[in-house]
């Protein structure tokens, strides 16, 4: 019971509370690169989770026989050969999404997600676990693409996986859509308001202050 | 020539890895805390990425592209599928080399960069650099061309963020907002910034 409560713990945790995106600032790389819609986003939230989860599981089940000095190689050349897989299989099946996400099913090698679940949990960590915990994990990135996702998805076109939702002028409806949404900075913006949100409602997540005027006035010399 | 010199500004400003290609972006946030190691920072990634983008192509045109064997009576062989590992090989191998390199004849160099060196293996914006290298086929010029313009809008990007946070220290925010999410609406708008670039250079 204790232990599956702890598995179940390992699991949510990552979801909001101790979210890979927003918290632990990893993998944000592809978090803003791929969310102009939300066909993408789930393609690459797909990939990535079955990346990591593999990853997680190879490097824990030879933890034990991986030397220190040469590590990181080891785990990289690991979730290269995953990532080259996962490549390989989307070029295969579903080739239109392949090409629009072009490099970055690629970079999910060097996504510092990956490397750093398998770094800091996965290396010292039975294999069940740690694929759990790569689990909870990639469904927190999931996650926050998928909202990112559908909002510019649903604001920069009016339409959700390609459906029209809010009917645009140009198909005779009302909405005009807003062309800043499929551009990079809206992504920078939503991302910050999310990440606002999230600690406003999770309030320890709040940062400390690196300047207070009242210790300053003390501290000055 | 004046090929590769719009070449290079249109990797500085048109195609800013971190603030429109959104390459490079953890290390982006986590760096730019203070300018002096956002410089240290910005400099290291001028250096790898203009020594790994045309190693890369010289090792993709002669070994790993389709064709690349045919002195050998082997026209078909297409090792392509393994440059992923290759170049994640030769970046984390050129990223150790300077490593070594810099310790041994510019100690004092190492020690301004820290930790930054070995990071530089998993940043995304150079295995990037290397990946469109190949997407667009560039040749041994205009890859070191390519490498050096993306190393610098880099270093001219997290320079830029790390002066503007470093005055923010002073600015009284929504506790929400404080550290993370100012920072990403900053990046945001200096992206709409760089976006008023895109029109600049026409290739």
């Amino acid at each position: 019971m204790a232990a599956s409560g702890r598995i179940w713990n390992t699991l949510t945790e990552p979801l909001i509370r101790q979210n890979p995106v927003t918290l632990q600032v990893l993998g944000i790389c592809s978090a803003l690169a791929v969310t102009t819609s939300l066909d993408i986003a789930l393609t690459m939230a797909v990939s990535l989770t079955v990346v990591i989860v593999l990853s997680a599981g190879f490097v824990s089940l030879i933890r034990r026989h991986i030397p220190d000095a040469i590590r990181l190689i080891v785990q990289i050349i690991i979730v290269a050969s995953l990532v080259i897989i996962i490549d390989q299989f989307l070029q295969a099946y579903l080739f239109d999404i392949s090409q629009r996400l072009s490099v970055f099913v690629s970079l999910i090698t060097t996504n510092c997600l990956v490397l750093g679940r398998t770094e800091s949990f996965a290396r010292s960590n039975p294999p069940l676990p740690s694929m759990v915990d790569a689990l909870g994990n990639g469904l927190g990135y999931s996650l926050i693409l998928i909202i990112i996702g559908a909002v510019r998805e649903l604001f920069g076109m009016g339409s959700l996986l390609g459906i029209s939702v809010l009917p645009t002028i140009d198909e005779g409806g009302w909405y005009t859509p807003l062309s800043l949404m499929l551009l990079a900075p809206s992504a920078f913006f939503l991302l910050g308001g999310l990440v606002w949100a999230i600690r406003s409602v999770q309030s320890e997540q709040v940062e400390v202050a690196e300047f207070d005027p009242i210790d300053d006035a003390e501290e000055r010399r | 020539m004046s090929d590769l010199g719009f070449l290079f500004l249109s990797a500085v400003f048109v195609e800013n890895m971190p603030l429109t290609l959104f390459l490079g972006l953890c290390t982006f946030l986590a760096l730019s805390k203070r300018p002096a190691t956002a410089v240290g920072l910005g400099v290291a990634m001028i250096g790898v990425m203009g020594i790994t983008v045309p190693l890369n192509q010289l090792i993709y045109t002669y070994v790993l592209a389709p064709g690349a064997w045919a002195w050998a009576d082997q026209p078909e062989l297409d090792l392509s599928y393994l440059s992923l590992l290759a170049f994640i090989g030769v970046i984390a191998a050129t990223v150790q080399l300077l490593e070594m390199l810099i310790d041994r004849f510019f100690p004092k160099i190492y020690a301004a960069f820290g930790v930054f060196l070995p990071l530089l293996t998993v940043q995304c914006a150079i295995l990037a650099g290397s990946l469109f290298m190949v997407e667009r086929r560039y040749d041994i010029g205009e890859s070191l061309v390519y490498g050096l313009g993306s190393g610098t809008g880099f270093a001219l990007a997290v320079i830029l963020l790390s002066a503007i946070r470093a005055r923010l220290a002073y600015a009284d925010l929504p506790d929400g907002l404080r550290g993370l999410g100012i920072t990403f609406m900053l990046a945001g708008l200096m992206s709409l910034g760089f976006s008023a670039f895109a029109q600049m250079v026409a290739l």
